[in-house]
């Protein structure tokens, strides 16, 4: 097997090949670690900037104070970035995947069903890893004491909500659709409707918090956070798919949305002193 | 250390943007036991505190602060780590704080070992998420310990800095009120953190 230096390795000397040579495992089981052998195997990550937004983007205004001015320095993949952590059941309540049932009341606003897959970017599902949303209610307010736009709080409406992928990396909520509102980064501002997403996949690498928006929201155009990404198609890569079949008759509409996140790489081995 | 490519497995599908957290995080992302990496009142847990500033020096109110370590023993108690975490009643290596209105986070944890590295030990260290309005992605920045000199002066993440007073954002300081630590985060300017392309 040729040993070589992935393209992530950056400005780091690469050792010409690797010690020893017993013991390699083959890329399948490479992941599983090889204690015995007194060596460290673990994942790397996929460098994906070129799809997220650049720190600084004067479109919304409040990056220009808020972004590094230095270069980023390259962070080799070693075990604290590609370990995480596990968040289990216990972090999730009864009803927290239900925005609608958290009250004694039920929330203004057409009830929706938002469910889809997360997968990494070689395509597999991440499975029992925490989802977590937060959004404003159907008028566009936020519960939070800092959101002061005169829409009417609803007393029946958090906009909180948590969950575990199952083992296919599934995950469902019921909420609410949230509402448009207006924000003052430039002349006559609104946010496209949107669900706030946090996600932790399975390695620090692979920490994800992002927005969910709507199909055909006429407010994309001026929207800076939207327009922030670079590329078109992995915009659109934001945007639910509503979803008919999997509507609820006489009750909720329906919306898809898969989340994608850094997928694994090259396999790096690390050297360690055997102390089993 | 050598690397080896293993073949794509799937479709290569593109990854999720990230978009900012927004000034409204408070609703969806802290928890109660947030701060907490290891169980309040744990005997030798310590705090890290510190304040999260902008360009203009000024803190910033609605940010949050996540951090990742290993335990005493520098392990991990995730499958990837074939070494397994060291048992530490309560200890969930995760820290999560928002800021508060001094721009302040806080997170109480035990101090982590000495980790394996590519050539040799990756000084004790912590890695931190910051989230906040006006970031658009994340910034990932470490925390190394003032105590561990010998520790920081060999650590391979460390020792690719080679400006020293950049090395230094990256030290925390001894908190004379707590007995911890503290680790300012300045997000740009002449003091500016290092922040890592992870």
């Amino acid at each position: 097997m040729t040993s070589h230096a992935a393209a992530s390795s950056g400005d780091r000397p690469e050792a010409a090949a690797e010690s020893g040579g017993a013991g390699r495992a083959e890329p399948d089981s490479a992941t599983s670690g090889s204690a015995k052998t007194g060596r460290l195997e673990v994942p790397g990550y996929v460098r994906d900037h070129d799809v997220h937004p650049p720190m600084d983007y004067p479109g919304y205004r409040s990056t220009a104070l808020r972004h590094p001015g230095r270069a980023l320095k390259l962070l080799p993949h070693l075990l604290t970035e590609v370990t995480g952590p596990v968040l289990g059941e216990d972090r999730i309540g009864e009803l927290d995947h239900d925005l609608t049932r958290q009250h004694d009341g039920e929330p203004q606003g057409q009830r929706i069903v938002v469910h889809g897959q997360v997968r990494d970017s070689d395509g597999r599902p991440v499975p029992h890893t925490l989802v977590e949303i937060w959004q404003a209610n159907a008028g566009g307010r936020y519960r939070h004491v800092m959101d002061n736009w005169p829409c009417p709080l609803d007393p029946n409406f958090t906009g909180v909500g948590r969950t575990l992928t199952d083992a296919e990396g599934r995950y469902r909520f019921v909420t609410i659709q949230p509402g448009a509102y207006p924000w003052k980064n430039h002349d006559n501002a609104w946010r496209p409707a949107h669900i706030h997403f946090s996600l932790f996949g399975q390695a620090f690498t692979q920490r994800l918090v992002t927005q969910m928006y709507f199909p055909g929201d006429p407010l994309f155009f001026q929207d800076p956070m939207w327009n922030s990404i670079p590329d078109e198609k992995a915009r659109e890569r934001l945007v639910a798919r509503f979803d008919y079949a999997d509507t609820v008759p006489e009750w909720a509409l329906a919306y898809e949305w898969d989340i994608v996140l850094r997928g694994r790489e090259a396999t790096v081995f690390e050297s360690e002193e055997d102390d089993e | 250390m050598t690397k080896q490519s293993t073949p794509a497995t799937g479709t290569d599908i593109g990854t999720t943007p990230s978009q900012t957290v927004g000034p409204y995080l408070h609703i969806g992302l802290p928890w109660p036991d947030g701060p907490f990496a290891v169980e309040e009142g744990t005997p030798e847990g310590v705090w890290i505190r510190g304040t999260l500033y902008d360009g203009a020096g000024q803190p910033i109110t609605d940010g949050l602060v996540e951090t990742w370590q290993a335990d005493p023993d520098g392990r991990f108690d995730h499958p990837d780590d074939p070494r397994g975490a060291v048992s530490r009643p309560g200890f969930r290596g995760f820290g999560r704080c928002p800021t508060d209105g001094g721009g302040e986070y806080g997170i109480f944890t035990l101090k982590p070992g000495p980790v394996p590295g590519p050539d040799g030990p990756q000084a004790p260290h912590i890695d931190v998420s910051v989230f906040a309005r006006g970031m658009l992605h994340r910034t990932v920045t470490r925390i190394y310990f003032p105590d561990e000199a010998q520790a920081n002066a060999a650590d391979p993440v460390l020792g690719g800095i080679d400006d020293p007073a950049a090395r230094a954002t990256l030290i925390a300081r001894p908190d004379p009120d707590s007995g911890g630590y503290r680790f300012d985060i300045r997000l740009q300017g002449e003091d500016e953190t290092v922040f890592f392309d992870i």
